[in-house]
């Protein structure tokens, strides 16, 4: 090989490692003035992916000069590819966020400010939002995302079962006494059905002290305030009803099995579990129904919502708020959305409820309405998967026999208090 | 050789060298240069990093958590080398006898090698399934009742460590054949001569001439272990309770669950000292153990 051969191949690899690293990130304008969006979601997952490029037409059919270009990801991979996105100074113009997470993308300061978009908007109204909703998504009273979504849990029932023990079916004045005493009868050894189940985790644990009127932490997040007697009360009677009623499956005897199949399985009376498995159960051999979930105290469900934020460092941030706006207010969105059961839609359009409420099963679907006037919204503190390792860390041992409610609480409370604190 | 003088053919060498080299430098090079200036930092992905000088590694001994992920980790290296070593040396020993299907059984002990960890994890999650599993079934045979496995902190990180022996027999057995087809024939028709009984020979012939590679294995062996982590992270995830958590998962739950990449950079080179020191140790010691032929 002669020597200017190889001299040429140096310069041509030195200028390809150069060009490589300074390749400048486009604007997403181009010469006509169409502007691409970039757009990362998790919520459509492997189910619901149509629906969203459905959406996607109908908004660009809305707004021809703008393009979305979206990108999925697992919940579980989501946020590490979301954070290494922004970290590369490479963020999608509009991406979802639970709420979870929202308060600590909002803290920190990586979300536009919503607030003057908003005013200028003449074509959006927040009353055609749910307001509960809506609201869920601001941080220091100032609008910081798009309520997309909700979904909430209630009590899910066998019908059947309850027919064939002869026992009344659940209703909006049950306690927890009457679901023990159903329970009980339900519970049925030799055939394998369980009269009751809700799982020991930390969801579960936040709701459920919290219709025994208890809380993890005061209103303002400043004290711990889970070590309460009646949070023990909870937490025991959460445990009593495995190790002393047996009216449900502890986690040996589900020997690995998700409870929605032992539901469907016709093993599970009744179950407390989320609002999206509608379709799943759509199938099922028997008939179901829903109810609100029993409480002791008061009432309380769960309210998980997802909404859509801008990045801060999106160079289109009228065009963003479009699609933010559009995916979470438009009849069109809601429609798709409501359509093929992806969720509900947050939207207080009554027209549009109605025809949700008219589908079946379940009949009562008001149920997940009516749930929403006892919602409480997780505890949300900004080293949130922190706390709710340690959590479930914590509730294991209970589980395991390791640890009473009273120790495993204590322990919660100190670790909460380190948190917190930070 | 292309060109006369020395620093030419140097420039030549270099240059077909440069490939590697920057492969390294971009994704292993920086990378870890970056994460040391990281692990003195406060930084979440989101925000620019802060310098928060040792606090990282002050937080670490601290971190009652990182005592027990370094335990977890140590119990399982204790439960995993000898096992992992024995079996090998005892597959290996016999797959070096003239047998029929020789070929075969080496291949079929090599599979679970080149098997995906993902792939394995999940099929041996499902084995040690206290119902269904076949581990439990197969133990119900002989009247025993198994235990929870994966939901039973005594027993979860025995069956992470029995699932690793599992994959990674064929592996070091390999490295062992290759050891024991070293060993010339000499030394076993001598000492059959002198009357040396099958165990004298395996003593004082193969154990002895088998020392480099035991040596080779244990450094890789030990090195790999520090690091489990995959079959943790699907098995266990490091349940229950925090049983099975070890280093690496720990540096993972910071890094990409709480994004505080600075502690999980300081983590992460606590460890590589932790694996630094315990090779040089093994390098030291191995004059008194090691023997090389000559």
């Amino acid at each position: 090989m002669k020597k200017s051969g190889i001299w040429a191949i140096i310069l041509v690899l030195l200028i390809g490692i150069i060009a490589g690293c300074s390749s400048d990130q486009s604007t997403g304008t181009s010469k006509d003035g169409t502007v691409t969006l970039k757009y990362f979601a998790f919520s459509p997952g492997e189910d619901h992916e149509d629906e969203l490029k459905a959406m996607i037409a109908a908004f660009e059919k809305k707004n021809p000069k703008i393009k979305v270009d979206y990108e999925l990801a697992s919940f579980d991979d989501y946020f590490t590819k979301l954070q290494t996105q922004i970290a590369g100074n490479n963020a999608p113009d509009v991406f979802e966020l639970n709420y979870e997470n929202f308060v600590s993308y909002a803290s920190k300061g990586a979300l536009l400010e919503l607030d003057p978009l908003i005013e200028k908007d003449t074509n959006f109204n927040p009353d055609s939002i749910n307001k509960k909703a809506y609201e869920a998504f601001q941080y220091d009273g100032k609008q910081y995302g798009m309520v997309e979504s909700f979904s909430n849990v209630v009590l899910f029932y066998n019908k059947d079962l309850f027919d064939k023990a002869g026992v009344e079916y659940p209703n909006d004045s049950w306690t927890w006494k009457e679901e023990l005493a159903a329970a009980e009868k339900l519970t049925d050894k030799k055939n394998g059905v369980w009269g009751t189940y809700s799982p020991v985790q930390f969801w579960e644990f936040y709701k459920t002290i919290a219709q025994n009127g208890g809380s993890i932490l005061n209103e303002d997040k400043t004290e711990v305030t889970v070590n309460s007697p009646e949070n023990v009360e909870t937490l025991t009677w959460m445990m009593d009803k495995m190790n002393k009623y047996h009216v449900t499956p502890t986690e040996k005897e589900m020997s690995g099995q998700a409870n929605e199949d032992l539901f469907k399985a016709g093993k599970i009376a009744m179950l407390r579990t989320g609002i999206w498995m509608f379709d799943g159960f759509k199938d099922v051999p028997f008939k179901w129904d829903i109810a609100l979930e029993p409480g002791n105290t008061q009432k309380a469900h769960h309210f998980f919502a997802n909404g859509l934020a801008v990045s801060k460092k999106t160079k289109n941030a009228e065009a963003a708020w479009k699609w933010a706006q559009f995916m979470s207010s438009s009849e069109e969105a809601a429609k798709i959305r409501i359509d093929s059961a992806w969720e509900l839609p947050a939207v207080s359009n009554d027209a549009l409820v109605k025809g949700y409420l008219e589908k079946s099963p379940p009949e009562s679907r008001d149920v997940v309405f009516k749930a929403l006037d006892t919602l409480v919204v997780p505890p949300v503190i900004e080293e949130w998967s922190k706390m709710t390792d340690m959590f479930g860390k914590e509730l294991d041992k209970v589980k395991l026999g390791q640890a009473t409610p009273e120790e495993a609480l204590k322990n919660v409370e100190k670790e909460l208090n380190t948190l917190i604190k930070k | 050789m292309v060109g006369d003088k020395g620093w030419k053919k140097w420039l030549v060498i270099s240059f077909f060298l440069l490939p590697n080299f920057i492969g390294f430098l971009v994704f292993i090079g920086i990378p870890i240069l970056t994460s040391l200036g990281l692990s003195f930092t406060k930084w979440d992905l989101l925000s620019t990093p802060e310098f928060i000088g040792f606090d990282n590694y002050k937080g670490i001994i601290e971190d009652t958590e990182f005592w027990s992920a370094l335990k977890n980790t140590l119990l399982f290296i204790i439960a995993y080398l000898p096992t992992v070593l024995i079996v090998a040396l005892g597959i290996a020993m016999l797959l070096n006898k003239n047998m029929k299907g020789r070929a075969f059984f080496r291949a079929a002990y090599f599979i679970p090698v080149v098997s995906s960890w993902v792939a394995v994890s999940l099929i041996w999650k499902w084995l040690f399934n206290p119902a269904y599993g076949l581990v439990n079934y197969f133990l119900s045979w002989f009247g025993f009742v198994g235990p929870d496995w994966l939901q039973d902190p005594q027993w979860a990180m025995i069956a992470i460590v029995l699932t690793s022996v599992w994959k990674d027999t064929g592996f070091v057995m390999v490295l062992f054949l290759a050891g024991l087809q070293n060993i010339s024939e000499t030394y076993y028709e001598a000492a059959e001569i002198d009357g040396a009984s099958p165990l004298k020979k395996f003593l004082h012939i193969t154990i002895p001439l088998l020392t480099p590679t035991t040596f080779f294995i244990l450094i890789i062996s030990l090195i790999n272990s520090f690091q489990v982590f995959d079959q943790v992270m699907i098995m266990t995830e490091g349940g229950p309770a925090g049983s099975t958590t070890v280093l690496v998962q720990k540096i993972y739950n910071h890094a990409f669950r709480y994004f505080e990449m600075g502690y999980a950079s300081a983590v992460s080179w606590v460890l590589f000292l932790i694996i630094f020191i315990v090779t040089l140790i093994q390098n030291r010691l191995q004059k008194r153990w090691v023997d090389y032929e000559q």
